[in-house]
């Protein structure tokens, strides 16, 4: 029997170089980067606020919320709240008379809590470490549902809504969540994808230097994150949010709706291997299964999207998983988003599938950018570099999504043709 | 210090906490809740920040005297005056 059809009816963002898709998009056929620097709590020396590159979103959070709710809620929150209004006004569904009690909300996240838990220490280390200055809303902005329900609260959905926890694969996780709670028929609209306000965390990027996984640039803050190029040096941690509708096909043709893409095949996987190392041999068995979910051959596949992070040995590992699976498709090109945006963590996935998702319409791939000399180990035949690439079709593409803790994930959207 | 001027600080917390309510013409007498849209937990961070920027402690049981502008004024002044 064949599986319920779902398709993407809709997409809502905020990515540190757009605030809605058109804007990104153009600004990844444009090579257009947009990552500063930003002041951070004790990432100096000695303990003093110091800088570091991110990318920072500058959505207007007023837009949907109201001044008390953004003073209440947490900046994931309102990320979420942003793409998923925008998700719902761009997929044109009457969201008035909908029955908000057939929506699920699910929203990737690679970790929470840890800005909220940071800022609240920050505040009582000036009150002598006194708990009773610690906020009482500590515990509504720091449960792992947080943005998911601040969408919920603000949207007055009443259906399920959770996040899920899957490192940097949060993003695809959000969507195949999404998928299988339609199929099982538990909601007739989901509200999906990822989000991530990791960079008001200092322990993040801590975290991060004292991994060696940090990246940085003697000069240009948007050339720091360089995946593949041969003198990359670590991750540039962004915030960001990408929230899609996503329907029955049956559902969203009745409505006559504008079909975005429908997904054809997922996998997740698990490296069971390392805390932090990938494993290619387990990323490119999560690729072949997701193909085997879709009924495709790796050749049909148009556009691979990597994980590439621009770490010294995690794109190598991941080119390599590229290349066992996709060594011998002429047709199938390999690029990268990060380039341009840095890590968006939760959101990374989805994020970066809705920079590629307009390719179906004008046949561009997006390049990934900075790649002043490939590192061989990098090298593919069909890496797009520095300029897009035009070419007769796109019909589907993978996007790929990895996490600490080896979590692996992968995604094939293909074009909607009925 | 005067009952007015602790008004005024109370009013001042609200503008921080609740910043989309209009505080101007607040009504003395009226209970806060019955003239803006202002919640339990909007209660505690007004407790929170009277502790946080005036070193003030309103116990649990007193919440209640914290009602209106008036009432805050009868109750905290004294509260200010003794620090």
């Amino acid at each position: 029997m064949q599986p319920t059809r779902i398709v993407i009816t809709g997409v809502g963002l905020t990515s540190p170089n757009g605030n809605t898709l058109e804007e990104y998009r153009k600004n990844l056929l444009d090579g257009v980067a947009r990552i500063q620097m930003i002041d951070m709590r004790y990432m100096g020396s000695a303990g003093a606020t110091g800088q570091v590159p991110a990318g920072v979103c500058d959505f207007d959070p007023k837009k949907h919320q109201t001044r008390k709710e953004l003073r209440v809620g947490t900046r994931a929150g309102s990320i979420a709240i942003y793409a998923a209004r925008e998700a719902i006004a761009n997929s044109g569904i009457d969201f008035e008379n909908y029955d908000k009690s057939r929506i699920g909300v699910y929203v990737g996240t690679t970790e929470h809590g840890n800005v909220e838990t940071e800022n609240e220490v920050y505040n009582i280390s000036k009150f002598e470490y006194d708990t009773k200055f610690w906020t009482h809303h500590h515990n509504p902005r720091t449960v792992a549902n947080n943005p998911a329900g601040e969408i919920t609260i603000n949207m007055g959905i009443t259906g399920p809504h959770y996040t899920i926890g899957a490192a940097c694969a949060a993003g695809n996780a959000g969507l195949i969540q999404a998928l299988q709670m339609l199929r099982l028929g538990e909601v007739d609209l989901a509200l999906a994808g990822g989000v991530s306000e990791s960079i008001q965390s200092f322990g993040i990027f801590a975290g991060f230097k004292s991994q060696g996984a940090l990246g940085s640039h003697p000069t240009d803050p948007n050339k720091v994150s360089r995946p593949f190029d041969k003198s990359r040096n670590g991750i540039v941690v962004s915030e960001g949010g990408c929230i899609y509708t996503l329907e029955r096909l049956e559902d969203a043709q009745a409505r006559g709706a504008d079909i975005l893409a429908e997904i054809i095949g997922y996998r997740i996987n698990s490296d069971a291997s390392d805390y932090v190392l990938p494993n290619p041999e387990r990323q490119a068995e999560c690729m072949r299964q997701a193909l085997d979910v879709a009924g495709i051959k790796a050749s049909e596949v148009d556009i691979v999207n990597t994980h590439a992070t621009s770490t010294p040995m995690g794109d190598i590992q991941e080119i390599k998983a590229i290349r066992e699976v996709f060594g011998d498709c002429p047709t199938t090109y390999v690029n990268n988003t990060k380039s341009y945006i840095g890590h968006c963590m939760g959101a990374a996935g989805a994020l970066e599938l809705a920079g590629n998702l307009p390719s179906f319409h004008d046949n561009i791939i997006h390049p990934t950018i900075n790649v002043d000399e490939l590192d061989p180990e990098c090298a593919m035949t069909n890496l797009v570099i520095n300029e897009p690439l035009k070419v007769d079709a796109v019909k589907v593409i993978l996007n790929n999504s990895f996490g600490m803790l080896g979590i692996n994930s992968a995604l094939i959207l293909q074009k909607f043709e009925d | 210090m005067t009952e007015d001027q602790v008004q005024q600080i109370v009013i001042d917390i609200i503008n921080e906490i609740a910043p989309d309510e209009d505080t101007t013409g607040l009504k003395a007498d009226i209970n806060l809740r019955d003239q803006m849209d202002l919640d339990s937990m909007d209660f505690l961070d007004i407790v929170m920040e009277l502790r946080k920027q005036h070193g003030i402690e309103v116990p649990e049981e007193d919440y209640p005297k914290l009602a209106s502008l008036a009432s805050c004024g009868e109750y905290l002044t004294p509260k200010f005056n003794a620090k």
